[in-house]
Parts: C-alpha cells; sequence; structure tokens
C-alpha cells in the first residue's frame, strides 16, 4: 500500500516531550538561589546546634530567619525534586518501575516540603505554642 | 526481507567505564550526583528539625536528642561535605553552561578546586562549631 504520508507526519509525535527546557531552567534557577541560601543555612545549623528549645523558637520568630528558612526548604524541595528525577529517569528503564519512582520522589518532596513549610510558618507566627 | 537480517553481527563495542583509567573529572562528576543523592536525606533531615520543633519541646528535645549523638554527628559531617562539594561542583556546572572552562585543563583545574574547597570549608565549619561549643 502507498503511503502518502510525508515524513514530517510520521516523525511528529515520536520526540521530545518539549518541556527539556523548563526542568533545565528550574534546575539552574534553584541552583543559583541555593548558593546563598545553603551558606546561610551552615551558619544557622552551627547557632542552632547549641540552641535548646526557647532559643530555637526565638530564633524563628525574626523575620528574617523564618523567610529565608521557608525558601531554602522550599527551593531546597524543589532543586532535589529536579535532581533525583534525572537519577531515576537516567538509571530506572522498566516503564511501571519508572512512573513508580517518579510518583513516589514527587510525593515525598510535596509532602515533606508542605509539612515543614508549615512548621515553620506555624513556630513563626505562634511563637512556639503548641 | 533475506537471511541477511537473521545473522547478528557482533559489533565493536566502546571500552566500558570499569576499563577506563578514573579521572578527576570523571570522579567528582559520579560524585556529584551521590552527593545531591545524600543531600536528598540531609533536606528531610532539615524538614525534621522544623517538625520537631513545630510539635513541640519533647519532640524537639528527641529530635537534637538523636543528631547530637555519635551516629547524628557523623552524618552531619558527611552532610557538610556533601553539601560544600555539591556547591562548588554545582558552580562548576553553572561555569560551564556558560561554555567557559570546558578545555581538559580547566576542567581538571575546576575538579581539584572543588575537591579543595570541599574539604577547607568543611574542616572550618567543623572548627567554628568546636569553638562555639556547638558540637
Amino acid at each position: 500500500m502507498a503511503d502518502f504520508r510525508t515524513p514530517f507526519s510520521r516523525a511528529q509525535g515520536l520526540g521530545a516531550a518539549g518541556h527539556g527546557v523548563g526542568h533545565w531552567i528550574t534546575e539552574r534557577v534553584t541552583s543559583i538561589a541555593l548558593i546563598p541560601l545553603v551558606l546561610w543555612g551552615v551558619f544557622a545549623v552551627l547557632r542552632l546546634a547549641r540552641s535548646d528549645y526557647d532559643m530555637a523558637v526565638a530564633w524563628l520568630a525574626s523575620p528574617i530567619n523564618a523567610v529565608l528558612l521557608a525558601l531554602l526548604t522550599v527551593i531546597s524541595f524543589m532543586h532535589m525534586n529536579s535532581g533525583m528525577r534525572v537519577v531515576i529517569e537516567d538509571y530506572i528503564h522498566r516503564k511501571i518501575t519508572k512512573a513508580a519512582l517518579l510518583l513516589l520522589n514527587l510525593f515525598v518532596c510535596a509532602l515533606f516540603g508542605a509539612l515543614a513549610l508549615f512548621s515553620i510558618l506555624k513556630v513563626a507566627l505562634s511563637g512556639g505554642a503548641y | 526481507m533475506s537471511d541477511a537480517s537473521k545473522t547478528i553481527r557482533v559489533r565493536p563495542t566502546s571500552p566500558h567505564v570499569q576499563v577506563w583509567r578514573w579521572h578527576l573529572t570523571a570522579l567528582t562528576s559520579i560524585a556529584h550526583r551521590i552527593t545531591g543523592v545524600g543531600l536528598y536525606v540531609g533536606t528531610l533531615i532539615l524538614a525534621g528539625w522544623a517538625i520537631s520543633l513545630a510539635m513541640g519541646p519533647e519532640a524537639y528535645g528527641a529530635f537534637m536528642g538523636v543528631m547530637g549523638s555519635v551516629l547524628g554527628k557523623l552524618v552531619m559531617f558527611a552532610l557538610s561535605l556533601a553539601v560544600f562539594f555539591h556547591l562548588a561542583k554545582g558552580v562548576q556546572h553553572l561555569i560551564w553552561d556558560t561554555g567557559v572552562g570546558l578545555k581538559l585543563q580547566a576542567a581538571n583545574a575546576g575538579a581539584v578546586a572543588t575537591v579543595a574547597f570541599a574539604i577547607v570549608a568543611t574542616i572550618v565549619v567543623w572548627i567554628i562549631a568546636a569553638m562555639t561549643g556547638a558540637l
């Protein structure tokens, strides 16, 4: 049977998904944002390591600390979701396993990112009331 | 189709990664990925800190107790090394994205710099931790 389809029509839809650029840019933008945030985070950890509960709550009551920690948390979870996605895509080739792990990666990042963000805001806004 | 499709010719294969001499650039490249996966756990620990703080003094005390143990400190040491290495290697990747530093000599120098920065920054942070009583 003669095939009247053009080469373009046959190739259409078989290539890349077309949103790789978005992922690439997300990785770069989050990594640039994380450079200062992580350096701040290291010194925050140094300070918090010798803080008891009341000192930690007081530290988080400062708007600067609360906002920077919230940004560090949210952007870290975005960045690690992108990074782990690439690791899974590189090494896991069975379609169902890959899909399951990609979903797990997304859900773990969304769940713990939301839990951490809510916790930060709760402590910052309530002054440690529990 | 003729018989030609049934005869499988053994095609020449490229040298496998296991018989390839380790270069510092290759080593730091895979280390970037390994530290990234390690920091996945590190960020979950950070989330655990915030969650325990929001749950009250008892949960916070339990969390800090675990992190203050010998095992906790070992994990924190590994995470600090991972943070600084991943940070430095990430910066090298950002520089590479601009098309700069991809020549062999520059790439090697960059790899040496990332390892050096990671080791020095980790030591400095733990010295500060010891001096300020954070240990």
